[in-house]
Order: structure tokens, then sequence, then C-alpha cells
């Protein structure tokens, strides 16, 4: 029972180390590979895909590709009454018409009375409401998802893509984007 | 006001457990001695400062306060009240809300009754409790908020999945996370050992306890989870070898390992830096499952949403935790002085056996569970399955099995073979026996086989150590060693009839029609619409008889839910003493004929029932050990008190 | 290994030994699992790799792509379906017997697992649907632009 310090297998004991920091290293290159998840990028600098969708609401104007391009910035937001971070982004949305940007939106899979409610409850900024109601559009757009807002520039042209909810924080973020499309 | 209570409780929590991590770190050096009498309350009233604020988050979810961000994404008004509770869990921030109460309560409670352990190595544990707690709240605080506020509330709330709205389900992430975050009381001990080099019997028995509590919860956990994934998924299977069942199994396989080799620590002084190791080891793969599931590193059918930012701060907690324990293991473990000597066969010898077995095992599933990752920063995509998984583990698993018949027989320290072979001859009847019946029924796959006839062989094993015994004196915790290895021949024996004997039929069929599989008749009564509180589905109502006995009905669903729009099948189940018949309901042909899928699954209950025999043998241990502590700390303050007497 | 009677190993040679097992076990692990996972691991393909390189008929492996508008039947035992999975440049014929994920239509992405036969009709034993709204098998996202946004798109 001689107390003896294990010297003939010193290297072993960091061995569980070694391979921990191989996991960390493998797992960084999993978690910050490039190839990520915003699928559709690729259509920024593409001008926006031809469309033309009926109206959302029938008191209302629909949308079509031809709106715009027609010289000033414009933001086309993705969204449905049913969506939750719909309803989170609406005061974002609501300061920038307030801030003087034009609006338009696709509301997807919806009906007009859901979308009456949704509207009445958290603010309509938008000019007009095109009905997507098999989605199709939205495929086109390379949108995975709602919300997403799209900047399009004064000549057609797609800027950006913000998939996700507009955040509060993000909205400095959409000025400029807005402000380069409209150079 | 209740959610503005619960994150100032969490707060507070917060702070506390800095507390906790200095004044424990202080007063292991020479000056801060004074702080020593503050870690301990302070880590009790950390704990309860932490269920607060979870008894908050479900107070508002029970009342369905949409102003709550969390409650509007992830419940419903309609909901009924058992899964709105439960929806307070059911996502990322409350569970992770969930995870540091547990934690906290976990090392509150080793701050109330642990008294066995010289008080610096308390205070170590009691600073790395709190240590990692920290990295946790600082998670939630900063990263994920569970009370959140939104303004405006909405109308109505977005909904739970579907596939969580059930009770299995709903209680069965607390019952893997009383497991897992109960081995982080394992990790702090391993921790508090390794600062002041105190690592011996003694630490093992402090430590056994928590083990084996986490372990139990970590069985049941996982049985469970495989039951709901047999029943919800509808696809007939038992276990997939999905990243997030795996996740639970790592932690499983090193606990199992750990609470074995403190047996041989706490019996004789043996296996010290190995002990430690484990300790190490086994919340790390907590961790690590969690971040996996947790990120979306890895794709899985029951994944939370993915989130790479919620990822990299996990990873950056499991690399300051992991490595840092490993490191202060690299530094100290080479002082950690040799235990006791033995023979390879002996007691001792067969534990060992046991462990290189689940840790060769664990690295198994760890590696093919990561192997995707690995294969995709190389630029290959692929999945890893049952391919990989079953016969590798099998491998290591088959060995275990000899082991573990033959280990408990064993003396201590050493012994010999020849003296157990006697012993050794009723398994090995068993053995022959399972061998001719298989044999005779014939055609079975090497797995199978080997399953049936080693079930056979260890049910027999696992009982001996009772042999020779005065069964009433004979302690509570070799019954409950005797359950749980029992309970595993059971588990195997229900997962090689399962894979071996199980018929599989998919039909399609008229309404009045009639299908056989196995030893059933099936007859197509109907099928018709019901609706549920959220869903519509239609059900088919079937009548099933066994060997032409009397009938019973069977209703399999195909359930759609609208909040949020989503389509389950609800699998039909028949139990027999021998065996499950399985029905599920599918689409509608185009000639007006129905779907069906229906197996026969003889013993396939044994799986889980072998699950609860183990947790159970768990518990019996738990409690023999618990009552033995006990009547050693009232005996010891009787010895105190009669001194103190005599010294007047 | 030793003979019987004291404790004949000297502490340094005991403790070598059990390392020694520990070791060559957890290491024989380590190949094994090197060498079934080169093997078992099932690999991804969309059809125009598919139909370049195809695996041997007994892998198994996933196939990803669309599922061709117009070309899927039910064949007539009820159960089983064929249809043809194709990314634009290549059309892989899929069979399937079983019950089919609801949100298995015509046009929609579909993750097939299973063999590629010999006759090169692949025979699936399961198809993965989505089971989220934001569930997105972890292969497509490495797919090229146009099947991705097409396939993600869809499935939704």
């Amino acid at each position: 029972m001689t107390e003896q310090t294990r010297k003939t297998s010193r290297w072993t004991i960091w061995l569980p180390l070694a391979l921990f920091a191989a996991f960390v290293v493998l797992v960084l290159i999993g978690l910050f590979r490039p190839a990520g998840r915003d699928v559709a990028s690729t259509l920024i600098g593409k001008p926006l895909p031809a469309f033309d969708l009926p109206p959302a609401l029938p008191e209302r104007p629909g949308l079509a590709s031809t709106a715009f391009g027609k010289g000033q910035p414009r933001l086309l937001n993705i969204f449905a009454s049913w969506c939750i971070p719909c309803r989170v982004e609406a005061p974002q949305l609501d300061r920038l018409k307030r801030m003087g940007v034009p609006i338009d939106a696709i509301s997807v899979r919806d009906r007009p009375e859901d979308l009456r409610g949704f509207l009445a409850q958290n603010g309509d900024p938008f000019q007009s409401i095109g009905a997507d109601d098999d989605g199709k559009v939205q495929l086109a757009l390379g949108s995975s998802g709602v919300p997403e807002t799209y900047v399009i520039d004064g000549k057609g042209t797609i800027r950006y893509q913000h998939i996700g909810e507009i955040r509060p924080e993000h909205l400095p973020l959409i000025l400029e984007k807005l402000k380069e499309a409209g150079r | 006001m209740i959610a503005e209570f619960g994150l100032a409780a969490l707060w507070l929590a917060a702070a506390l457990a800095a507390l906790q991590l200095i004044a424990g770190a202080l007063a292991l050096t020479p000056r801060g001695a004074a702080l020593a009498g503050v870690v301990r309350p302070v880590a009790v009233v950390q704990g309860l400062l932490a269920l607060a604020a979870f008894g908050a988050l479900i107070l508002v979810f029970a009342e369905t306060d949409l102003s709550v961000k969390l409650v509007a994404m992830n419940s419903h008004s309609m909901k009924p009240l058992i899964f709105k509770i439960a929806g307070a869990w059911g996502n990322h921030e409350g569970s992770m809300l969930l995870w540091v109460t547990v934690m906290g309560m976990a090392g509150g409670f080793v701050a109330l009754v642990e008294k066995r352990l010289p008080e610096p190595t308390m205070l170590a544990t009691l600073a790395g409790q709190a240590f990692v707690s920290l990295g946790f709240y600082a998670f939630l605080l900063i990263a994920s908020n569970p009370f959140e506020r939104l303004s405006p509330a909405p109308p109505e709330g977005n909904g739970l999945n579907p596939l969580l709205q059930d009770l299995g389900l709903a209680f069965h992430p607390p019952t893997l996370y009383l497991g897992y975050v109960g081995l982080s009381v394992a990790f702090s001990f391993a921790i508090g050992a390794l600062v002041t080099r105190q690592v011996g019997p003694a630490f093992a028995r402090a430590m056994r306890p928590w083990v084996l509590a986490a372990w139990i919860f970590l069985t049941v956990g996982i049985t469970a989870g495989s039951y709901w994934a047999y029943y919800e998924l509808g696809w007939g299977g038992w276990w997939f070898w999905d990243p997030v069942e795996n996740a639970s199994l790592m932690p499983w396989l090193a606990a199992t390992a750990l609470l074995h080799s403190c047996g041989v620590l706490a019996a004789r002084n043996a296996l010290r830096a190995w002990t430690v190791m484990l300790g190490v080891v086994a919340f790390s793969m907590s961790m690590i499952g969690t971040f996996l599931v947790r990120s979306g590193i890895l794709t899985s059918v029951h994944a939370f949403a993915v989130d790479p930012e919620r990822g990299s701060f996990i990873l950056a907690l499991l690399a300051i935790n992991i490595g840092g324990a490993l490191t202060l293991f690299g530094l100290r473990a080479a002082t950690v002085t040799e235990g006791e000597r033995f023979r390879p066969v002996s007691r001792e010898g067969a534990l060992v056996l046991n462990n290189v077995m689940l840790s060769a095992i664990l690295g198994i599933v760890l590696f093919g569970t990561l192997y995707p990752l690995l294969a995709e920063a190389m630029g290959a995509k692929v999945s890893v399955g049952p391919p990989y998984f079953n016969p590798m583990s099998a491998i290591f698993f088959v060995p275990m099995l000899v082991v573990l018949a033959v280990g408990p027989l064993l003396r201590w320290r050493r012994d010999t073979f020849a003296r157990v072979r006697k012993r050794l001859a009723l398994p090995l009847l068993a053995v022959l026996a399972g061998i001719a019946i298989v044999l005779a029924i014939g055609d079975v796959a090497v797995l199978p086989f080997l399953g049936l006839v080693l079930a056979a062989g260890l049910a027999v094993a696992s009982v001996l150590p009772l042999r020779d015994r005065n069964l009433r004196r004979t302690p509570l915790p070799v019954w409950g060693m005797v359950l749980a290895h029992f309970g595993i021949a059971v588990a195997l024996f229900g997962m090689a009839s399962e894979s071996a004997f199980s018929v599989e039929k998919l039909v399609a069929v008229r309404t009045g029609e009639t299908t056989r599989v196995g030893p059933w008749a099936i007859r197509l009564m109907a099928v018709e619409p019901v609706a549920g509180p959220n869903w519509t589905a239609l059900e088919a109502q079937m009548l099933a008889r066994y060997q032409d006995g009397r009938g019973t009905e069977l209703r399999p669903q195909s359930r759609s839910f609208w909040t949020p729009p989503q389509q389950t099948s609800e699998s039909a189940l028949l139990t027999r003493w021998n065996g499950q018949l399985y029905a599920v309901l599918g689409g509608e042909a185009t000639d007006g004929r129905w779907q069906l899928r229906l197996w026969w699954k003889p013993f396939v209950p044994m799986i889980w029932l072998g699950g609860l025999l183990i947790a159970l043998g768990g518990v019996l241990a738990l409690a023999g050990r618990t009552a033995s502590d006990i009547r050693r700390l009232v005996a010891r303050d009787k010895i105190a008190y009669r001194r103190t007497r005599q010294g007047r | 290994m030793a003979g019987s009677g004291t404790m004949g190993l000297k502490p340094k040679h005991q403790r070598l030994v059990l390392l020694a097992i520990a070791l060559v076990v957890l290491i024989g692990a380590a190949l094994l699992a090197i060498w079934a996972l080169r093997n078992q691991a099932s690999y991804f393909y969309v059809p125009s790799e598919i139909v370049a390189e195809r695996p041997a008929p007994d892998r198994a492996v996933r196939l990803g792509g669309m599922v061709e508008k117009g070309s899927l039947r039910t064949e007539a035992d009820g159960v089983t379906i064929a249809f043809v999975v194709g990314d634009g440049k290549a059309r892989v014929p899929v069979r399937f017997s079983g019950i089919v994920p609801s949100l298995f239509v015509e046009g929609s992405g579909v993750v097939a697992e299973g063999k590629l036969g010999a006759d090169g009709t692949f025979l699936a034993d399961n198809l993965l649907a989505k089971h989220d709204e934001k569930y997105v098998p972890r292969e497509m996202q490495n797919m090229t632009d146009e099947q991705a946004r097409q396939v993600v798109a869809q499935t939704r």
C-alpha cells in the first residue's frame, strides 16, 4: 500500500482534455460553417421576380411586382395573421411607416376575416396587400418562413432580405439598407 | 407582476450564486476562513430563489398571461391546464430555467444535509456548483430571459407543438433534467475533491447517493422517452438512435460506470483518479447532450428551434466548465495517490471491466452521434443510424453482460474462477436451454439470438448473489443490485424478442374486411371523424381477436391539430401478457380502402418493464444507503453527546 | 495471468495490466467505430449525384429532391406508391410501401431513406416529412440554391 505517483500514465491524464478540445473545434466548425441557414441570400442583387397577386382584402388593392422599381425604394413584408412573430414586428413596421417608408405586404395562406382582425389589432402600415394563398410567390421570392422583409430599390432590385421579425434593434439596419437602396 | 417577481428572484439567485462562489473560494484561503459559515446558507437560499422563479413561470403559464412573450409563443388559452403548465418547460427558455432550478435545489440540498466530508472539500464543492450555476444563470438572463414581456399582448397564443401535448412527454423532460442536473452534484464533488486532494472512500460515499438518485431519474426518463417514441411517433420502433435519445443515453452510460466505480472506491479505496474522472465526464455528457439538442447543430425529430447564437453561448459554457474541470484533473490527478491494490480476477477487476466496456459503448455512441458533424466538416453529408449503432454497441455490450453475470459472485481483492465455477452451472444451464428453445423456433438473426440466450443466463445469474444469504438480513443495496441486474435481463429479453419475433403487416382494406397479423385477426369496422379540444381526427374502429377468441376494440387515429396546423397519428395499442398489438391508421387509398399498419410484437412491454425494474433496483439501493447513513449519523451524534456529558 | 498466492504482481505491473486492457479495449473501440462508420453511415444524395455515382445496392443512403408532378401513383395493393424524384438535372424513380406522411404531395420536397436497387429504382423504407413549422432536414441546407429554395419553401 505504498503511496506512489503514477509516472507511467501521465500522458493519459491529459487525453480526456485533448478529446474534449477536438470536440469543441469540431462543433465550432459546425456552428459557424458559412453555408448557413439563410437559404435564399442569392436573390440579393437580382431583380424582383414577376408576380401579380389578387387583393387580400376585397376593398384594398392587390400587389404586383410592377408596383416596385418606380424610382423609390420600398419594403416588401411577407406576413400572416397566424404568425406570432409578425405581431412582434408590427410596432417596428408602424414606426417605419411613420418615417415615410412605403411598405407593401404579401399575406401568406390567410383569410380576409383573420387578416382584418390582425390589422385592427396590430396596426396597418401597408399600402397594398397581396394574397398568396398557395405560397407560390413566397417560394419564388426565396422566402423560407414568415415574417420576412425585403428591401427593394428604385429599379426593382432586391437589396436586402431580413429573415425573421424586425426587432427594435434591427431598425437602424433596415434604415441603413433603405438608404443604400436609395442611392 | 408575477413575471417581474420571477425575474427578480432569478437575478437575486444569480447574485447569490456569485456570492457562493466567491465566499466558497475565499474561505479556502487562510485569510478568508471567516466566510466559511456563509456558504451553506447562501446555497440553500439560492436554491429556494431559483425555485421561486420557476414557480412564477408556472403561474404565468397556468393563467396564460399572453403579455409574457414565452407564453404567447408556446401556449394557448384553449389548452387543458395540465398542458399549459407543462408548456412552461416545453420550450427552450423554460427548460433552461428548470435546469438552473434543479441545479440550485440540488446544491442547496447538498449544503443542508452533507456533513461527512471535511469542510474545505465541501466549500470547494459548493463553490464549484455555484460556478457552474452562474454560467447558466448568465445564459438565462442575457440570452434567453423567460419572463420577457410582449407589448402589445397578442389576443391568442401560438399554441404548443401538438406532438408535445401528451402526458408522458409533458413529464418526460423534467425527469431527464433531474437526472442530468443531479449529475452536476457529482461533478462539483469531483471538483471539490480535486481542489483539496481528498479523494477517498468518504468522498465516494458522499457522492454515491447523488449519482444513484440522478441515475434513477435518468433510467426512468430514458424508459419513458423510449415508450413515448414507441407509441407517439407511430413507427413501431422503440429506439431510433436519434441525437436526442443518444443525448440521454450517454450520461446514463457514464453515470452507470460512475456508480460502479464509486462502489469500488467506497468499499476498497481503489480506482481513485478514475472515479473522479468519471464524475467529471458524467455531467459533461449531460451538458454536451443538452448542447447538441439545444443548439440545433444536429437535426432530430425531437429538436427545438435552431439557434446558432444560443448554441455558441452554451458551447462557451461547456468549454469553460468541462475544459476547466479536465485541466484541473490533469494538474491534480497525477498527485492523487494510488489506491488499494487488487488482482485482475476479483470483484474490483470485474467492475473495472464493466467500466471499460461502458466507456467503450459511451465512446461509440458519442462518436456515432458526432460523426455527421465530422463528415460535414470534410464535405460529405451523412446520417448515422441503427446499422452502425446496433452491432457496434453489441460488441461491447455482450462481454459486459458476461462480466455482469460473473462479477457479483466474485470476492473483493482476489478470487479464482475455480471457486465460482460451480455456481455458474445454473446460468450456463439456462443459456443452453435458451439455445435449444431458440433453435427449435428457428430462424433468428445473430443479435436477437445472442440477446435471448444471454437474457436467459443473466436472469438466473442475477439472483445468484442471494443464494447462501439470509434473505431477511440481506442489506437493501444487495437487493437493489440483484433487482437492477435482473431488470437488465428482462429488458434485454424484450428487445431481443421484439426484433426476433415481431410480425408486421401493411395493408389497404375496406370497412368490413378482416386481415391477419401473427395470431390476430383484425376487422376494420368503420372509419369516422371525431373531434377533440383542439384537433379533429379520423378514427378507425377495429375489432381484434387473439387466436379467434373474444374481440377487443382498437381505435387508432390520424389527428389534425389546428394551432399550429399539424398532423399526427395516434397509434392504438392492445397489451396482453405475451406481447402488444400495435395499430396505425394511414390515409385513404383512391378506391375507398384504408391503409393500416399492424404489428404483433411478442413480449415488447418487457423492455420498459425491465427499465422500471432497473430504476426500482436503484431506489432500493438508495433507500438502503440513506437509511444506513442516517443510522450512522445518529450513532455518531449519540457518542458525541455522551462524550460531552462525560466531559462535564 | 500470474499465479495465486500473495499479491504477486508489483503494484506498478498490476496497474499496467489494467491500464493496458483498458487502452486496448478503448482504442479497439475507436478503430472499430471508424471502420464501421465508413461503411454504415448513410450518405445523402440529390438525384443528379445518385445517377452519376451509384451507391452499392446494399448500402443505405438518403435521397432528397422534388416529387415530380404527375408522377405519383398508387399500386394495386393500396399501400405501395411509386413516384419520381428529380432535381432538374436527373430523375430517379422511387418505390415506397407504407404510410405516407401527410405533407407528402406531388411537387413537394422529400427525403427518402432506403437503397438504390440494381435496376435504378430507389426502394425507400422511410419518407421524411417535416415535424414542425421550422423543421428543415439538415442535408437540404447545402443543396444547390435552386434546389434548396424550392424544397425548403415547399415543405413548409
